[in-house]
């Protein structure tokens, strides 16, 4: 007795349906690209210094004696106390949100989670802004970073219970808890602003516009680990956050304990979402558009969304500090303000491809 | 003996309400054990108790003489496979992919080199290899119902549980999937199968077990249990059983047609009269 049906179609040959070789190229290129856009960056900026002294400064640091040094007697020193640590500090920070963004898609279940959008980042701010506000110090230069996580995660917890229904998250659900979380978050920044002294004021402002102005080698050490932690945390995890996209049931069926995979993942998301707050402010959409843009090009298996999220919110976040820093002359702009504006329209047209196709993401 | 799945006295209560109550159920290697009945009877709670979702409020549940709540995620996977009855995918994720997926728990371990065979019979078996490369969310309800069913029988466990599998399905799937099941159970697997075609139940079942009002009324072979007497009485509508060609057939007793001819508004006032026994009051034809 056979249980096959006679079928006169070519059969699809075995193994992957998706090509390797796609997934791995997509991140080389992505990588190339944060290369280049982080040399472009660090070359640009109140007096140019060409490209290849820019490479040249590096790799004589890195012991190579290779490419033309700076000729400006003051490049070197702008290299590496001002551009420097602004560029690694954008390149962490936007891969840190990408990343966040991707692993709260995969818990969730629903590719309009992010950070920004559902009041993760505003807690953490609040939080940040806090330890401003009554000059907190309990753990040195970590202090901030504590605290923001401590938001983030108050704030994840908050959202993931509020949102989540029956083992599945409605796209309106989110978005609505997203909005009471977000005037809650943004009550709690009036107060401390009421509160605050002038300066502190006017550290609290500049911060909840996001900027990476400023950055230094002493937060960008803060921040690293904490990044780091949680790329790699999330490519371990990449495998079962596939299976999660089966929803809860079927992903304990083939095997996942749900309830730990989800906790740790929180935890994550908290971690990467005040790493990019702690230092630089609510930068929004970052974590919406970069995964987004990735599962297009190359589905929505984790094991390449994760690196290539990771990589291209880099690439996106050095180039729109870039044009932060340049779109007006000796004027810095607030870099989370152009995200938003790209960001915004971004998930206008998401929402309607979403009531469209009524939960059958693509 | 202690293979296969046991459960004893199971109990289930939500929100004061009693889903179940005191089910006993068997089902041993080698077997198909259909589960029906009419609506909110609790196959489906039943179910979720037997795959480990739902802890029973009283009782016990068993597999391979081990409690089901005592094993860890990845262990009971590699035992016991589930096809529910929604399909849900968050993700455009391919169909081969969904089939791959029920891979996951033999992932690093000696039998992750069959990978591609087992995951290429399954499609087969399944007859979804032509699916392969479309994505999930894009096929039709019955096509991922069996893309479903592939990465079940993927997962390559001795035990199935299989909550309406032929619902989506046409005649001929349906047909299909129920065949599966047989070959799996004659290759030693325990398979349990929640069906409302009684009909489909009469003629693949080993054992066809009714539930109603939450408890264990009958359990048998199909010639033991399938009777007009008892499901005319569970359902609650009068059945007819009838034998066609070695196989029983679950008839629900109607009315006889207006003529077609007769417009609608034109239909008899007066009832059609009936030649049934078991009809014990004829519908007004409308």
């Amino acid at each position: 007795m056979t249980t096959t049906l006679q079928r006169e179609v070519a059969a699809t040959p075995r193994g992957r349906v998706r090509s390797v070789t796609g997934g791995i190229g997509l991140i080389g290129v992505l990588a190339a690209a944060l290369v280049v856009a982080c040399v472009l960056s660090a070359a640009t900026g109140q007096f140019p210094i060409p490209p290849g002294e820019v490479l040249g400064s590096v790799l004589h640091r890195l012991g190579l004696d290779l490419g033309p040094l700076p000729t400006h007697p003051q490049a070197e020193n702008n290299l590496w106390n001002v551009r420097f640590p602004r560029v690694v500090m954008t390149a962490i920070v936007g891969a840190a949100l990408a990343t966040a963004g991707a692993l709260m898609q995969g818990v969730f279940g629903n590719p309009l989670a992010e950070p920004g959008v559902v009041g993760v980042s505003s807690g953490a701010a609040v939080a940040a802004a806090t330890v401003i506000v009554f000059s907190l110090d309990f753990a040195g230069s970590w202090t901030i970073a504590v605290c923001a996580f401590a938001g983030g995660l108050v704030t994840t917890l908050v959202v993931y219970v509020m949102a989540r229904d029956d083992g599945r998250t409605e796209v309106v659900t989110l978005v609505l808890t997203g909005v009471a979380v977000n005037a809650i978050t943004s009550a709690g920044l009036s107060f401390l602003l009421f509160l605050a002294n002038t300066s502190a004021r006017e550290e609290i402002v500049f911060w909840t516009l996001g900027s990476l102005n400023g950055s230094r080698w002493a937060e960008v050490q803060v921040v690293t680990p904490l990044v780091v932690v949680g790329v790699v945390a999330a490519l371990v995890l990449a495998r079962q956050l596939d299976l999660l996209a089966l929803g809860d049931r079927a992903a304990r069926h083939v095997g996942v304990d749900v309830e730990r995979l989800r906790m740790i993942c929180i935890v994550l998301v908290a971690l990467l979402t005040a790493a990019g707050v702690a230092f630089c402010g609510v930068i929004a959409f970052v974590g919406l558009v970069v995964p987004h843009l990735v599962r297009l090009v190359a589905g929505p298996g984790h094991r390449v969304l994760v690196p290539a999220s990771a990589l291209g919110g880099a690439v996106l976040l050095v180039l729109a500090d870039l044009w932060a820093r340049t779109a007006i002359a000796n004027a810095d702009l607030p870099i989370g303000m152009l995200t938003s504006l790209v960001g915004g329209p971004f998930f206008f047209w998401l929402l309607r491809r979403a009531r469209r196709t009524a939960g059958g993401w693509a | 003996m202690s293979a296969g799945l046991r459960a004893r006295g199971v109990g289930v209560v939500i929100d004061g309400t009693p889903i179940l109550d005191g089910v006993d159920l068997d089902v041993a290697a080698g077997e198909v054990v259909v589960l029906v009945g009419p609506n909110g009877a609790g196959k489906s709670t039943l179910l979720s108790v037997l795959t480990g979702d739902v802890a029973p409020t009283t009782g016990t549940v068993e597999l391979d003489g081990r409690p089901v709540a005592s094993y860890r995620a990845r262990e009971l996977a590699r035992r016991r496979a589930v096809l529910l009855q929604q399909q849900r995918l968050a993700f455009g994720f391919r169909a081969r992919e969904v089939v791959e997926m029920g891979r996951a728990p033999w992932h690093r371990s000696a039998e992750a080199e069959r990978d591609l065979e087992v995951v290429a019979a399954a499609e087969e078996r399944a007859d979804v290899a032509h699916l392969a490369t479309r994505l999930f969310p894009t096929l039709s309800g019955g096509e991922q119902a069996r893309v479903s069913m592939a990465r079940v029988l993927a997962q390559s466990t001795t035990l199935l549980l299989l909550d309406e599998p032929t619902a989506a399905l046409d005649l001929q799937h349906q047909e299909a999937v129920l065949r599966v099941a047989r070959e799996e159970a004659a290759a030693g697997a325990a398979v349990v199968v929640v069906l409302h075609d009684l009909s489909l139940a009469a003629a693949y079942a080993d054992r066809v077990c009714v539930l109603a009002a939450g408890r264990l009324r009958a359990s048998g072979t199909p010639r033991e249990v399938v009777t007009p007497a008892l499901l005319s009485e569970v359902y609650q509508h009068p059945v007819d059983v009838v034998e066609h060609a070695g196989h029983l057939v679950v008839v629900p007793v109607r009315p006889p047609r207006a003529p077609a001819t007769a417009p609608a508004a034109a239909a008899p006032a007066v009832p059609v009269p009936s030649a049934d026994p078991h009809q014990e009051q004829p519908c007004p034809a409308t």
